[in-house]
């Protein structure tokens, strides 16, 4: 039996196992594809819903975990095999791994906008992402159109590849609806002058504090929450965007110039975990994300002994959840190493 | 001697009724068709011309068929043999009597039962140079064709794939009825003929009597009723054949002789059902060619397609689902050996599923603001080029945009008639059957088109083409961009710089099928890149799923239907996707692991240094925003 456990993803559902467990003295190795832990977080500038800095709970991460836990970065895994007694990783670069207990916390990927065409996302300049907006933020910019102007009216689009049935993705992100609001709310500090309209199927506030965000974003900030599904952008020669949608509380169709849009683009099962899942034979939801051996009691366990999931690798999930699930993954992980050390 | 016998009875009376009930049938079909489809029949049937096509036609497809060799060799040699060597059979029987009762005029179940009147023993050496002794070897030859093709017939049923079928259409009780009767048919015959030829020890050819000399050697028998049980079994299976005949799919036999009359009268199929629906119905033999071409298979849809719509039509029940059921690509009518319109039957049903009750878009005529602003509305400005993106380009900005590099680059004086609100071309509402909304749509983009005072109209919609050129009666020039973009580029009004590697093209269903444009994409794409193979394309290409044709699949269906044509699209390994077909670009995008792209994409990425073109025609060159 290998002592060491190995982690493939070193983002803060990986972290925060890792962490727990050397807390509670087990030795963890941590594989991260980037030149830094901390995954899509890295890429965040403050954190809904109480618009704290995300880089702060990185640091938090980064500091407990512990000097049992080794973090190598900057390699990429490209099959696991098992093997008897464990699981051999075979990483892209050449380096080979064998471990008893494996933890994919491989994350998530971004919905790619270009997929929906008619957003006219990488087509017209002037539609960015949420998560270019992140960096803007981040990188302490200022919001700007592309023609370097400050925008006087920004939209903002809920839903986009979560949700929609023509691009293959039924389930709910769950993270956009909220970073949507606090994205509408940060716009409106940076820019006061600045109107947005966010454009909606329904908003799902479902956490502690999301509804009073959005009450603030409405009441406080005067963002325009419009219920209507996007259907088409166009582009005015001054690379202004019209939106062409319908407000469905009035049931009239609506079009509006606008001179930035985000889109908020929800998530999709990481390019990682796909590959991993060939070589392992783990079973995955018809979202393509991958499955626990039970959703309800088992959640952090696979069907393979020693395999065990943490994090958005199972569907979307906030920054929260994440952490707690990478703890959670720790308790299973230290009960499945306990009982083979009985058994042995 | 008077050559009759209680046993011809079954296949007289049969044969009395089939032809009454075929009669019965092409009258009222006639008689139902429109006046002026009538007036084309009795036209035709005054041009000697015409009507030796015709006959030429009913020979190539109803006896040889031609079009099933074309499809699968084995599968054309089996229908051929029972066709050809039947109606041999009949013709040389027929020659056969004449010689025997030395008169033109016989009663029509003599040279079937020709065998049972006549066993004389021939007399010369070498029978077969001699008039009997030939029509006896003919006639066994003959009767040995129709057998292997019988033979065919019975290994298709367990080894379809042989015969280029994965799947065969579903039988119903009175097809296994009629099937039967016809399977005993040749089997009856050659052993009536072959104990008759024993026991008379004569009258047989090569194959029957040879039969015949061996049953007498390996049971001897005396008793004549042996063999004249088996003219009484022959009899009776062709007598039960023809009298289910009208009532199974083995009607396709004589109405397929009429629908190619009706064809070659210039009878094409209408809006409503007519005679002419009739004939198509009826001409269906369910070979089932039609099942292993439909799209549907991919997402596990197997009863919907044609000969199962055809044969829902003919019973005068088919569910709604079904009739909505069909992407309306066009394969199974490209494929269908009999050439039956399966598109305008599909159609047909559901003009006829509308009810009263649908959207009236009447107010787009008058001058009174209707539900919702159009911009449109006002006149157009006046150009040269009239260009109609369509909706479902307007999914895909990318294609709009590089339209309008491309025009503005060939200095085109242009127009969009639907750059700010648009009004459908009418397509979608037409194939659901709604024709009266459709033109009120039609009749609103019809005014607009002529009040630029265009002379071309460019769509990038093969969906908006095909109806433009089908339906809309417009006195102006209409092309597809594909098309439009070849001649500039052949005008060498559109430098190309840049040249693509592997590119896999991917026919649109309107536009190929539809239209029948397979050569200007390709020749355009050949400027700009080094098309790769694909194995189904043009005439056979893949619908991609995305079809606005069909109403009652899930998004689920429409994905598997999606991969499975890109499985082929991809085979070769290309770097891009081309198409050329708003519709089909945004279905395979998302399922697609290479880029897909327009065809006027490619070719404004292959323009050195594009202009960068404003929606409202103003030019500029490019600069800092193009990307």
């Amino acid at each position: 039996m290998y002592k060491n456990i190995i982690i493939v993803g070193g983002g803060i559902a990986g972290m925060a196992a890792a962490a727990a467990l050397s807390e509670i003295g087990m030795e963890v190795t941590v594989l991260e594809r980037e030149k830094l832990p901390g995954g899509h977080v890295r890429s965040w500038d403050r954190l809904f819903p109480t618009l704290r800095a995300a880089k702060e709970v990185l640091d938090f991460l980064n500091k407990s975990l512990g000097l049992l836990t080794e973090i190598i970065c900057d390699i990429e895994v490209g099959s696991i095999v098992p093997t008897p007694g464990g699981y051999t990783i075979h990483c892209t670069n050449g380096d080979i791994f064998t471990t008893g207990c494996l933890v994919l916390a491989t994350g998530y990927d971004l919905f790619d906008a270009r997929k929906k065409e008619e957003y006219g996302f990488g087509i017209y300049e002037n539609v960015i992402t949420s998560a270019d907006l992140e960096k803007i933020f981040r990188e302490g910019n200022q919001v700007t159109t592309c023609g370097g102007q400050v925008p006087r009216r920004v939209g903002i689009i809920h839903c986009v590849g979560s949700r929609d049935e023509k691009v293959g993705n039924i389930y709910c992100s769950k993270v956009c609806c909220v970073t949507g609001v606090k994205q509408a709310i940060e716009i409106r500090q940076m820019l006061p002058d600045c109107e947005i309209f966010s454009f909606y199927m329904d908003l799902r506030m479902y956490d502690r504090h999301f509804e009073e965000l959005y009450f603030e974003a409405q009441q406080k900030w005067n963002v325009n929450f419009i219920r209507g599904r996007l259907s088409e952008c166009a582009e005015n020669p001054d690379h202004s965007i019209i939106l062409k949608t319908e407000d469905t509380l009035t049931g009239h169709p609506l079009k509006l110039t606008v001179d930035l849009v985000v889109l908020l683009v929800g998530f999709v099962p990481g390019s990682s975990a796909r590959k991993i899942t060939g070589s392992l034979g783990l079973l995955q939801g018809t979202d393509g994300f991958l499955l626990p051996a039970d959703e309800h009691t088992a959640g952090n366990r696979t069907l393979l002994p020693g395999v065990f999931l943490a994090g958005a690798v199972k569907g979307p999930a906030c920054v929260v959840d994440t952490i707690a699930d990478g703890r959670a993954t720790a308790v299973e992980v230290y009960r499945y190493m306990k009982h083979s050390e009985v058994a042995k | 001697m008077i050559n009759f016998n209680l046993f011809v009875l079954p296949f007289f009376l049969g044969l009395i009724y089939v032809v009454f009930a075929i009669g019965r049938s092409w009258y009222r079909w006639i008689r139902s068709l429109p006046a002026s489809d009538k007036v084309r029949l009795t036209t035709m049937f005054r041009q000697p011309r015409q009507v030796l096509l015709a006959l030429g036609e009913v020979c190539t497809e109803a006896l040889l068929h031609r079009r099933m060799w074309k499809r699968n060799p084995l599968l054309g040699y089996m229908h051929m043999s029972f066709a050809l060597g039947w109606f041999l059979l009949i013709v040389c029987g027929n020659l056969e009597s004449r010689y025997y009762s030395g008169s033109h005029l016989n009663a029509p179940y003599y040279p079937i039962f020709l065998k049972f009147f006549i066993h004389d023993r021939l007399v010369i050496f070498f029978e077969v140079f001699s008039v009997p002794g030939f029509f006896r070897f003919l006639m066994d030859l003959l009767l040995l064709f129709v057998l292997s093709g019988l033979v065919l017939a019975m290994v298709k049923r367990k080894r379809s794939k042989w015969f280029g079928l994965k799947r065969t259409a579903e039988f119903q009780l009175t097809d296994v009825v009629s099937l039967t009767c016809l399977w005993l048919i040749f089997p009856m015959r050659l052993l009536a003929e072959s104990f008759t030829a024993g026991y008379y020890g004569s009258g047989g050819g090569f194959l029957t009597q040879s039969l015949g000399n061996l049953v007498m050697t390996v049971m001897p028998f005396t008793s004549e009723y042996i063999p004249y049980s088996m003219w009484w079994g022959y009899s009776l299976v062709l007598g039960l054949f023809f009298i289910t005949l009208p009532y199974t799919r083995y009607m396709h036999i004589p109405t397929e002789v009429l629908l190619i009359f009706f064809r070659h009268a210039g009878i094409r199929p209408k809006k409503w059902y007519s005679g002419f629906s009739d004939a198509e119905v009826l001409a269906c033999s369910r070979c089932g060619v039609c099942i292993d071409v439909c799209p549907l298979n991919e997402a596990g849809i197997v009863d919907a397609q044609a000969v199962y719509f055809i044969r829902g039509l003919r019973d005068q029940y088919v569910p709604e689902s079904v009739s909505r059921m069909c992407l309306l690509c066009g394969r199974c009518q490209e494929a269908c050996p009999v050439g039956l319109h399966t598109d305008s039957l599909r159609l047909i049903k559901r003009r006829e599923l509308v009810s009263g009750q649908e959207t009236d878009f009447s107010w787009l005529a008058s001058a009174a603001p209707g539900p919702v602003a159009l911009e449109t509305r006002h006149i157009p400005r006046q150009a040269e080029v009239a260009y109609f993106a369509g909706c479902m380009s307007h999914l895909t900005p990318a294609v709009i945009r590089s339209m309008r590099r491309i025009m503005d680059q060939a200095g085109i004086n242009w127009v969009q008639l639907d750059e700010d609100g648009s009004v459908c071309c009418g397509r979608p509402l037409m194939v659901a059957g709604k024709d009266t909304q459709a033109s009120q749509l039609m009749e609103f983009n019809k005014n607009q088109v002529l009040a630029t005072g265009a002379r071309l109209l460019v769509t990038s919609c093969p969906i908006c083409y095909r109806v433009f050129r089908e339906d809309y009666n417009l006195p102006v020039r209409i092309q597809h961009h594909s098309q439009f973009i070849l001649d500039l580029v052949k005008t060498g009004k559109i430098p190309l710089q840049a040249h693509f590697r592997k590119v896999a093209y991917h026919d649109p269903c309107d536009l190929g099928r539809g239209s029948g444009v397979y050569e200007a994409p390709r020749e355009l794409l050949t400027k700009i890149a080094d098309l790769v193979e694909v194995g189904q394309d043009a005439h056979n290409a893949q619908c991609c799923g995305g079809s606005l044709g069909i109403f009652t699949a899930t998004q689920e269906q429409r994905n598997d239907m999606a991969a499975a044509a890109l499985d082929v699209l991809l085979e070769n390994q290309p770097e891009v996707l081309a198409t050329a077909c708003p519709l089909c670009k945004k279905t395979f995008a998302k399922q697609s692991p290479v880029p897909v792209k327009d065809i006027a994409e490619l070719v404004c990425d292959a323009m050195p240094n594009p202009v960068y073109c404003s929606a409202s025609g103003q030019s500029r060159r490019a600069g800092s925003y193009a990307t």
